[in-house]
């Protein structure tokens, strides 16, 4: 049996009156689309080989080359859309589960985009950054200090350990394996000069990076890969991942060919098997079996260190927010339906999940009515895409925000969601060494540094003009939001009023 | 003086430097009038192994065998370090091509002198071109005493 030969979603336009033919293009790409045809004296393109990544359109030195939407199409059903049925005959061909990388790009709503945001006028003063003082410095951690007093009558610090950051963001958990030693290194140098954190994920921390620790969050996860007492005593604070946006419900899979000596080493399992990540903590089955994580970690670092745990948003979030948030842990963070990844079933990434905006107004509102909002710092992700998503998700009550796929971006990723295909033009989600050493962390790091200070000018900007000269002063004031095009329901859940209203 | 840096560990081998030396070189304002369907004689070239790329052009080093052995006079070293040619001068012998260590300096585009990476101060522009559009920054200029 051969597979239905399915005609390329994209085609490769090349201008021939600009091409010099130098072959930049065929050399920069790693899946082989450009050739040089010595017969008719120019370059050619295989369209079914390019995955839209646009590194031949960067690099193009006389910018000859664009990637445009194929026009081939079935016959316009708008049940029976080209992708589902292309996606049939693929799993017909090869009874294969569909696999996709990045985050959900279906057109369900989002709700960043129907929010907006108020401004001072004339009854009440907005303030201008750049001559008044603007704080977007905030601390990640349990504020459940109660006063206590030694003999002496002295009060006693009594402070749970907090993060500090210069500014509400966080680099999201994003493995080395799935991500390249160039993008792990690029993150960590950008958390250092930033004085924000970037976060490990489940891959284990490179013997090369402990000397950014103090910037470092780690992670454990279901697979404990890499996790061993250094692992946990070099980082600034460590994060459970219990679940994660792009797949809620399910563990990871990273395959063999990823897991190289390096990868191998780090991870602490055989070079060339594939890791698994089982579904759920073996070890835990309930809000009390958690807690003795998070305390088992906690006495292994003496309890010097916030310990984070991370839930994917489903549909009773607020519930285990609730029990989380009486576990111990000291920040919670959870990741929304549209959350990156480096390789999930696509059904799963698809279909599973709520967006993190009711979540996270749910998770902040529930943990409010009972009391323990202080308990827990909250951090929100999946799909952070600009400033005035970050601000609106402070309103909404967040302490602070991750971003993943912005921060890919930023390292390059022109979001081909073809991570899981290992071959990234952009050095990125790749272990093949020619392509890793194409994202040179000198320019890596310093594009992440320029994206978070002009996201974090922006978030001053905005602040300012609401007059706000804090993130205490905007987390969770939900006055700021008004809800444009939203049911009463969807007002009720983000906890806002309409517009005009 | 400041002089051109390549390191191999981010060069890609994308070649594109030669392509922006040979249009810098051109006196051309638009990379496809300069470049289109002619073959290029760039100053800089990248030798490519299998895992290993690795751009070479003039190191302008300190014993300059090219100046030594030029036998016409075209090849000297300025007052800054920078060893220039002055195409008037040279005679195409090529003696400096075969002395050159590093294979810097070759036969220019009309066959007749030879040329050599002048650090783009031949051609107008405040930098080698080479060097700004890098993508990796595997090319740099600095100066390292």
């Amino acid at each position: 049996m051969i597979p239905f030969f399915v005609y390329p979603e994209y085609e490769v336009v090349r201008d021939y009156d600009r091409c010099i033919s130098c072959r930049v293009c065929e050399r920069q790409c790693a899946n082989e689309v450009h050739a040089y045809d010595e017969k008719l004296g120019k370059m050619v393109a295989d369209n079914t080989k390019c995955v839209n990544c646009h590194r031949c359109v960067c690099l193009c030195p006389t910018h000859a080359l664009k990637i445009k939407k194929s026009e081939d199409t079935y016959k316009i059903n708008a049940n029976w859309d080209n992708a589902l049925i292309t996606e049939v005959h693929r799993q017909a061909d090869t009874g294969g589960v569909l696999l996709s990388s990045m985050g959900n790009p279906k057109p369900y709503p989002v709700y960043w985009d129907k929010m907006l945001v108020n401004a001072s006028q004339v009854t009440n003063p907005s303030i201008d950054p750049l001559r008044e003082p603007m704080e977007t410095t905030v601390f990640l951690g349990k504020k459940t200090a109660n006063v206590v007093r030694d003999a002496n009558g002295k009060i006693k610090d009594t402070m749970s350990p907090q993060l500090k950051l210069k500014t509400p963001i966080l680099f999201s958990a994003m493995s080395y394996g799935s991500i390249s030693y160039n993008a792990h290194e690029s993150l960590a140098r950008a958390a250092e000069e930033l004085g924000i954190y970037y976060n490990t994920g489940e891959g284990g921390l490179h013997r090369d990076f402990y000397k950014y620790g103090k910037n470092t969050i780690v992670q454990v996860a279901s697979g404990r890969f890499g996790v061993h007492s250094e692992y946990l005593e070099t980082a600034a604070a460590i994060e459970i991942k219990m679940g994660q946006g792009a797949k809620p419900g399910i563990g990871g899979h990273l395959p063999g060919a990823k897991i190289t000596d390096e990868v191998s080493n780090t991870r602490m399992i055989p070079k060339g098997v594939d890791a698994i990540s089982p579904a759920p903590h073996h070890d835990i089955y309930s809000i009390e079996d958690l807690r003795q994580l998070i305390f088992s970690l906690k006495e292994a670092t003496a309890y010097k260190k916030p310990v984070i745990v991370k839930i994917a948003a489903v549909h009773n979030v607020a519930a285990i927010a609730s029990g989380i948030a009486r576990s111990g842990a000291d920040i919670l963070a959870i990741d929304g339906y549209r959350g990156g990844t480096g390789a999930a079933p696509t059904r799963i990434r698809d279909n599973v999940g709520i967006p993190i905006e009711l979540a996270l107004a749910s998770v902040d509102q529930r943990l409010r009515e009972e009391g323990i909002r202080d308990n827990v710092s909250v951090v929100a992700a999946g799909s952070i895409r600009s400033s005035g998503d970050l601000v609106k998700a402070i309103a909404l009550g967040a302490d602070a925000c991750y971003i993943g796929s912005a921060a890919l971006l930023a390292l390059g990723c022109h979001l081909c969601r073809s991570c899981h295909a290992g071959k990234c033009n952009w050095g990125i989600a790749t272990q093949v060494p020619e392509l890793v050493k194409r994202l040179n962390p000198e320019i890596g790091s310093k594009r992440l540094v320029n994206l978070v200070h002009a996201w974090t000018h922006e978030l001053q900007e905005m602040m300012g003009g609401m007059g706000i000269n804090s993130i205490e002063a905007l987390r969770g004031n939900r006055l700021m939001l008004r809800g444009i095009g939203l049911t009463e329901k969807e007002l009720s859940v983000l906890g806002i009023r309409h517009a005009g209203e | 003086m400041k002089r051109i840096y390549v390191r191999e560990e981010w060069c890609l081998g994308c070649h594109l430097c030669e392509y922006e030396c040979a249009f810098a070189c051109s006196g051309e304002k638009n990379m496809v009038h300069a470049l289109k369907g002619k073959s290029i004689h760039p100053r800089i070239r990248v030798e490519d192994g299998t895992g290993i790329h690795f751009a070479v052009n003039c190191r302008h080093c300190t014993d300059m065998p090219c100046v030594k052995g030029c036998i016409a006079g075209a090849l000297s070293r300025d007052e800054h370090g920078m060893v220039v040619i002055d195409k008037n001068k040279c005679v195409g012998c090529y003696t400096c091509v075969t002395l050159c260590p590093y294979g810097a300096i070759m036969p220019d585009g009309e066959g007749k002198a030879a040329q050599k990476c002048m650090l783009c101060t031949d051609n107008g522009l405040t930098e080698p071109n080479c060097v700004k559009h890098c993508p990796n920054n595997a090319i740099v200029f600095e100066d390292r005493g």
